[in-house]
């Protein structure tokens, strides 16, 4: 039974296409059959985040059009064999986006994927109402900071209203991710923490991503963090994060680096 | 952690997350009143007053201000009407 997974946020910066790819890898590590979407027409950004820049024919776009196959359009991962990516159009008006065309697509893939993880644009507008449009389970990712708090918050109330799962009375399963976030500026007051944001927002929480220079690294040579160096602390956390996603109980920990003076004297060396 | 403030002689900043935490917790009260089909009930507050105004004084709508503030403790609705110059002493008197 395919599951079609959202990640989404309502404001820009705080880590969804991050997210999407390493969550995505690390579903496909699991061994399940994975695509990972990218809804921001216009500002495509997730065949960048997963090195696959330079093989895109075919898009989003161009098969809810009907202009190309699915099969086609489709971006076999280099690394993972079960990991498929399918870009968005990076040049094309986004209205040419349409429900019936998403809807299609969706449905299409969910016979030959176990999940589907679309990756949300910024904002409330058409690409962030069609990225979620379908789905069965969202991702909402957060940072701990009050604009973002802010935002996820309106995006649970589309969740739970604009949705085809809302209109049927059933839910989308929601599950927050923090991301960037510093457990020793939290301690010290200067960070809402992981309890005042899940007590805001009233959504269970899936995983808690240290802020690191390691997200950065795998962004710069096209890998999604869980595989370009998965001993990571944001790899590790990922990792966890997609476990507890495939219904596995493990507990709340906020990874951290060991900062030894070996660590630090092997940092210094790099 | 306060013995090692003790020792530092770096100043310690005041904690801002519990502030962040209680501006969130109003905001999103409010906001959450207002999602969905509800319409927007200063718009409704406006278009009520500025009817019952204009039934005894000639009105401009723009020079109607209604503003709130939302507190922990007090939230106040302010309504400022301001009447066009040479108002009807009559009609001042009436209203």
């Amino acid at each position: 039974m395919a599951k079609v997974l959202v990640v989404t946020s309502g404001k820009g910066g705080v880590g969804k296409t991050t997210s999407t790819a390493a969550i995505g890898a690390a579903l496909a590590q699991s061994g399940k059959k994975v695509a990972v979407v990218d809804f921001d027409v216009g500002l495509r950004n997730l065949d960048l985040v997963m090195g696959a820049e330079r093989r895109v024919v075919f898009d989003l776009i161009n098969v809810a059009q009907g202009i190309a196959k699915l099969p086609q359009a489709l971006i076999r991962d280099k690394r993972l064999e079960n990991l498929w990516l399918l870009p968005a159009s990076q040049t094309r008006d986004k209205d040419a986006l349409t429900e019936e065309g998403v809807g299609r697509v969706i449905t299409d893939m969910r016979s030959s994927f176990d999940y589907i993880v679309c990756d949300s644009p910024a904002g409330i507008e058409r690409g962030a109402m069609l990225a979620m449009r379908f789905a069965d389970e969202a991702v909402i990712v957060t940072n701990p900071e009050v604009s973002s708090v802010r935002d996820s918050d309106r995006i649970i109330g589309m969740l739970d209203s604009k949705t085809v799962k809302a209109e049927k009375g059933e839910q989308v399963a929601k599950h927050i991710l923090i991301t960037r976030y510093d457990p020793a500026r939290a301690a010290r007051g200067e960070m809402l923490g992981i309890d005042d944001v899940l007590e805001i927002l009233a959504v269970p929480l899936l995983g808690i991503i240290p802020e690191s220079q390691d997200v950065l690294r795998a962004s710069n040579v096209g890998s999604p963090v869980t595989l370009n160096n998965p001993a990571s602390v944001p790899a590790r956390a990922y990792a966890d994060a997609t476990r507890r996603l495939l219904g596995e109980t493990i507990p709340m920990t906020v990874p951290s680096e060991r900062k030894g003076l070996m660590n630090l004297l092997r940092r210094r060396a790099a | 952690m306060s013995m090692f403030r003790l020792f530092s002689s770096r100043p310690t900043a005041p904690a801002t997350a519990p502030i962040a935490r209680e501006r969130l917790q109003i905001l999103l009260a409010h906001e959450r009143g207002m999602r969905g089909e509800q319409p927007d009930l200063l718009m409704l507050l406006r278009e009520a007053i500025l009817a019952a105004v204009a039934r005894h004084v000639a009105l401009d709508p723009d020079r109607v201000m209604v503003r709130m503030e939302r507190g922990k403790n007090v939230s106040t609705l302010e309504v400022d009407v301001e009447p066009p110059n040479g108002l009807e002493p009559a009609l001042a008197v009436a209203s």
